[in-house]
């Protein structure tokens, strides 16, 4: 990082993508507010786990990625599927369980997909999704397509036996995958070294499959997004997967239902002191981005937020038509003549 | 037209579609090199390489989860998993992944994959190699469930099988392997959701599914020899799309229902064929629906034990000779 006061515009992420990093980070975050804010009016219904906190890693990733590319989320997925470039009113429809959702509300908050962004699901079960990123590199390896798997988890995932045996597969079959842990240091409830035998619950299992050991300050969207490049660059050369474990902090609890009290005093207030976007923000004012550019970023997220919530709020709920659509390929649900 | 057995017909059926469509690639537990625990995908690794047909570690999630991440991003991948008992080991899966992707995602997703599985008992494994549990899969809803009881059944079914859009539980059943049966040459592709009566008869109709449909026509055979009762036996072959067209047909002109399960008793598949029967075809009925299964325990590996424990065509034909009082 060069001193303050000295400007530098042409390293090598260069001011165009910094910017896009920090409003990629800025939308996550006034999104994940609203979302909470409208959980508390009963208007976000079901469950939702948010990213607040997260966000640097979630744009550090997604702005690496190139068109194709294909992201496989967990139920925390909100972040991953609008760093994608996903509509936010779209995002928040289907938390909203409205008919303008991104599934029509057949889905829900934890399984936000889109297809055509890449976003090729969020999986709420612990660790399934890891090996079906696994399959969608085969799929690229088979046909000789250079898109690469990207795959985020929390903490916990490492502790169930699909991470596993998905490391393991990824590394025999050589696959252009890229394993992402989110370290919040909590699996749900529960701290992450109360029931892991490694310090690191991702990285020091890496050597177990042959990969390298590597640790990135999640809260740092360049660090993110430079340990990305490296990473997507040696799955499309074919070298093979990649894991990286992202030191991060959620600055809620797990789910809308955790009041994260489990947390010792002090520990959110300095984790606050690294909140990604008040890093970013001075890692702007670093490179000499002037203020009302921020300023400007930050004023257009709000507006966007606000429409979406308004078109949100303004959409039907999903036609009771839709309940028996999509079972099977057919369009319908018929399981006999 | 040639003979040939269950086992090989699994492998012609798989070349057959993997030569039609390059996107089709087959996975699992030893089938390359070793052509499968059973030989039942000999030959395969041989002319189509190991890039289309892959050895994997003892991993079953991994073996389930990468056919569905290579399905729905344009593969068409066969999985197999070695036991249907194993199906537990990744069961989420077959339960919450396959079946729920395209509801769950307003239909942006499709699964069309084939997890292959040798089903059923009759090899004196024991408990945890000898299960038939297609109604597992058959409970959950977005999933097609098939069961071929010949060689000919198993080549168009898993023709069919392949060539679907939705994901499909296919049972290929252990103790069928080596049975023999005619095929013709050239391609075969059955349709799914289509029983077939594989003995006409007029006084009752017997139910069958994979290793009972043989069983169920020796018994027929017996109830036509010693007792002049005239059974309709009826392979149902697919369990989801479940033919009741075709069921109901034959019940309503013998007015009789007898279901053959290997499942143990509660919630196999025949219960829910009675349950289907009782509600649309009652006044057609001349007497009780009757399932005739395995007892409700796991299975025993002796072989005195796991004989007396499966349906017999003795013990079938006894069943519907004293249910119709003959």
């Amino acid at each position: 990082m060069n001193a303050p006061g000295k400007p530098v515009k042409n390293d090598d992420i260069g001011l165009d993508t910094r910017m896009e990093l920090y409003r990629v980070q800025v939308e996550i975050r006034d999104f994940e507010k609203r979302a909470f804010d409208l959980f508390l009016q009963n208007l976000v219904k079901g469950t939702s786990h948010l990213s607040l906190g997260q966000e640097a890693v979630a744009a550090g990733f997604a702005v690496a990625m190139k068109p194709g590319d294909k992201s496989f989320c967990t139920y925390r997925g909100h972040a991953h599927t609008l760093a994608r470039g996903v509509e936010m009113e779209k995002v928040l429809g289907e938390l909203m369980q409205r008919d303008n959702g991104l599934m029509r509300g057949k889905g829900g908050s934890m399984h936000l997909t889109s297809v055509e962004h890449g976003v090729m699901g969020s999986y709420a079960i612990i660790g399934a999704h890891l090996p079906i990123a696994c399959g969608s590199a085969w799929r690229a390896q088979y046909l000789g397509q250079d898109d690469v798997s990207v795959c985020f988890f929390g903490d916990g995932t490492t502790n169930i036996g699909a991470f596993h045996e998905a490391l393991n597969f990824a590394v025999v079959w050589k696959l252009p995958v890229v394993f992402v842990c989110e370290n919040n240091l909590y699996m749900e409830y529960t701290p992450i070294g109360d029931v892991t035998a490694v310090e690191h619950p991702a990285a020091d299992r890496a050597s177990a499959y042959g990969l390298e050991r590597i640790i990135v300050d999640g809260n740092d969207a360049d660090a993110v997004y430079r340990v990305a490049q490296v990473a997507f660059a040696k799955a499309r050369a074919g070298e093979g997967p990649s894991l990286i474990e992202c030191m991060t902090y959620r600055h809620s609890g797990h789910s809308r239902a955790d009041p994260a009290k489990y947390r010792p005093p002090g520990e959110l207030e300095e984790w606050m002191k690294r909140d990604p976007i008040k890093v970013y923000k001075q890692r702007l004012a670093d490179f000499g981005v002037p203020q009302a550019d921020v300023d400007a970023i930050d004023q257009q997220t709000k507006e966007k937020v606000e429409a979406a919530t308004e078109a949100c709020k303004a959409s039907p709920i999903p036609p009771v038509e839709i309940m028996t659509t999509d079972v099977y390929a057919d369009g319908g649900w018929a399981w006999r003549n | 037209m040639a003979e040939l057995t269950y086992r090989d017909a699994v492998a012609r059926g798989i070349a057959q579609e993997m030569r039609r469509d390059e996107n089709v690639v087959f996975l699992g537990e030893d089938v390359a090199k070793a052509g499968g625990v059973f030989k039942a995908t000999v030959g395969l690794y041989e002319e189509f390489g190991g890039k289309r047909v892959r050895d994997t570690p003892i991993s079953e999630q991994a073996i389930l989860g990468a056919a569905m991440g290579a399905a729905m991003t344009g593969l068409r991948p066969i999985a197999e998993i070695m036991f249907s008992d194993f199906l537990a080991v990744c069961f989420d899966y077959i339960a919450n992944e396959f079946p729920k992707s395209r509801y769950m995602t307003n239909g942006q997703v499709k699964c069309p994959l084939v997890v292959r599985t040798g089903n059923g008992a009759g090899s004196r494994f024991g408990a945890q190699h000898s299960q038939s549990v297609e109604n597992w899969a058959m409970m959950i809803p977005g999933l097609k469930v098939v069961a071929p009881s010949t060689p000919l059944d198993v080549i168009g079914l898993l023709a069919a099988s392949i060539r679907d859009e939705d994901p499909v539980i296919f049972f290929e059943h252990k103790s069928l392997y080596a049975t023999k049966g005619e095929v013709p040459d050239g391609e075969i592709v059955d349709q799914l959701g289509k029983a077939k009566i594989v003995r006409p008869g007029k006084d009752a109709t017997i139910v069958a599914l994979a290793l009972m449909v043989p069983r169920a026509l020796a018994a027929a055979e017996k109830l036509q020899k010693d007792f002049g009762i005239d059974a309709e036996v009826i392979d149902v072959r697919s369990l989801v799309p479940l033919d009741t067209q075709t069921i109901l047909g034959s019940l309503v002109k013998t007015g009789r229902l007898f279901t053959v399960e290997e499942n143990p008793r509660l919630c196999g598949w025949g219960a829910e064929i009675a349950s289907i029967a009782a509600d649309e075809c009652f006044w057609d009925l001349d007497g009780p629906i009757v399932r005739i299964t395995t007892p409700h325990i796991p299975l025993p590996a002796a072989d005195n034990l796991e004989d007396i424990v499966l349906p017999t065509p003795d013990r079938i034909a006894e069943r519907v000779r004293r249910t119709l009082g003959a």
